[in-house]
């Protein structure tokens, strides 16, 4: 079924700062803040889950089992978006064994790619629905803008025939920004995910205000620039003020950076950690930071 | 897939070290006690170069086809695959390359053991007991159950057919090494990547043997 997006967009990015909406997760903590898809006005929680590396783990059944312990107490905990890629090895086949394991929790919002070149994206999304085992995927993007053109049309049509309910693109990579920011601007998309935090802040410059005018959705990745972030600061100390805004680790304080920032939709760090996992939910609950606060935060980590 | 020059090492790394590590604990549980039989014939493959006795290259080159088959279907084909999609492309050529041994063992003279004792033979000899008995003892420091083992893991397999191919003369050599050479240099770089200290080995078997190689009597033949 086609979402009439922009018939919902008019004020919804204005509004964006202070939509969020609660969504009840562990009974005894608060709830996990959620944050508008512009094109439908459903709600998600602001922390999702990303699959890669961390769920690439072949064929070891303890690893798998590990893998499906993480999207336990990530639904447990109020999250809803899992995003994978078929280029991320055995990823896809590990969330669907842990989807089958905890009996395809409602909540799910299914984030996919497409990547690949020339006629085959239809053939490469079946197979990556069924090693999901959902009915459809709520979200498919073309994967770091791989033949964009023509897996965008691929996209475009399965939405037209409601095998597919959001369209986006995706990049990690800087350097390709330019040809994002094209896309953004000429194709009726849904969603797009790009790479920002607190030192990678780029995105502010042009992306992320372009994808609030154009009511795009946005997903981050690599929150944590693959760990290397949190490596780097793990023997620093947090600001005296961590307290005052909620945090008590340092990815906390990464999390809250990003998803305070109004167009950012959801934030995707990926964990192999049942404990990370859940210290990953909770930087989504709680006080969220103004504009002055999010750049105190880059300041002082800038400063390190 | 396309647009490969979009990619970047760190891109390419799909999995962590973890996973990388336990795939050769899983292996070695799987296929134990192989082990004793392709070390043994490891062993005999040396031993039959060290008595560099006429005919005998061939049976070396017999030896190594059959490990290079077993390694790239039970190693890489069944196992690496699942969490590296870059070697559906790779596992094929150790097929490739256990076809151009078996054809290296039939043709006569395309494979001979060198009579000499030079410096490509006993650099050669390093590599092979490098391959067969370092790379086992290096799993101590770590865990002995993720040792990797000549003839069921890639990189001791490939490092110690370099070794074997040192030892040799012959046309046919120089159509052996690229291949295992190939597969020392995609592992180099994976461990470097994952900034394992063992990934010096495979890249130092690599320039050794290109050093070896343009000896002025590396490549006589």
């Amino acid at each position: 079924m086609p979402i009439a997006r922009r018939s919902v967009l008019e004020g919804m990015l204005a509004a964006a700062a202070s939509s969020f909406v609660p969504l009840p997760g562990r009974a005894q903590e608060a709830t996990i803040l959620t944050r508008p898809i512009p094109a439908s006005g459903e709600v998600i929680p602001v922390i999702g889950l990303g699959s890669w590396i961390t769920f690439n783990v072949g064929n070891d059944p303890v690893l798998m089992d590990e893998c499906a312990s993480v999207m336990a107490a990530f639904f447990t905990a109020g999250g809803r978006l899992i995003d994978c890629s078929p280029m991320y090895g055995s990823s896809q086949t590990a969330i669907g064994y842990g989807l089958a394991k905890l009996g395809m929790p409602k909540p799910l919002f299914s984030a996919e790619k497409v990547w690949t070149s020339g006629p085959d994206g239809p053939g490469q999304i079946e197979r990556s629905r069924q090693f999901w085992g959902v009915p459809r995927f709520d979200l498919v993007q073309v994967h770091n803008l791989i033949d964009w053109q023509e897996n965008l049309k691929t996209l475009m049509d399965m939405k037209s025939a409601g095998t597919l309910r959001y369209v986006g693109i995706t990049t990690s990579e800087e350097r390709r920004h330019d040809l994002l920011e094209e896309i953004m601007r000429t194709q009726p998309i849904d969603f797009v995910q790009l790479t920002y935090n607190v030192v990678d802040r780029e995105p502010e410059q042009r992306l992320l205000p372009l994808a609030g005018d154009r009511g795009i959705a946005v997903i981050v990745n690599r929150p944590f620039q693959q760990g290397a972030l949190t490596r780097r600061l793990r023997n620093e100390s947090l600001p005296s003020w961590a307290a005052e805004i909620g945090v008590s680790t340092w990815a906390q304080f990464i999390l809250k950076h990003i998803i305070s920032h109004p167009a950012v939709t959801v934030a995707i760090p990926a964990t192999t950690s049942v404990d990370h996992v859940r210290e990953n939910l909770d930087a989504g609950r709680g006080v969220q930071m103004d504009a002055g606060m999010r750049a105190r935060m880059a300041s002082y980590v800038q400063d390190l | 897939m396309a647009e490969w020059w979009s990619y970047r090492p760190e891109d390419m790394l799909l999995f962590s070290p973890r996973v990388y590590w336990r795939m050769f604990e899983l292996h070695n549980a799987a296929v134990w006690p192989l082990h004793l039989l392709t070390v043994t014939a490891g062993l005999g493959a040396v031993l039959l170069a060290l008595g560099r006795a006429h005919g005998t290259a061939r049976w070396v080159a017999f030896i190594l086809a059959i490990l290079w088959v077993f390694v790239g279907w039970s190693f890489l084909w069944l196992r690496y695959s699942t969490i590296n999609w870059a070697i559906d492309y790779l596992a094929p050529l150790f097929l490739l390359q256990a076809g151009l041994l078996v054809i290296a063992g039939i043709l006569p003279h395309a494979l001979v053991f060198d009579r000499r004792h030079g410096v490509a033979g006993w650099n050669g000899l390093a590599m092979a007991i490098t391959a067969l008995f370092l790379y086992p003892l290096l799993a101590l420091a770590f865990n002995w159950r993720q040792a990797e083992v000549f003839g069921i893991a890639p990189d001791p397999t490939a490092i110690g057919t370099l070794g074997l191919l040192l030892m040799t003369r012959g046309a046919f050599r120089l159509v052996l090494l690229p291949i295992p050479a190939l597969w020392c240099l995609v592992s180099g770089l994976t461990l470097w990547t994952m900034e394992e200290p063992t990934a010096w080995l495979p890249i130092a078997a690599v320039i050794v043997t290109l050093a070896t190689y343009m000896l002025p009597t590396g490549r006589k033949s």
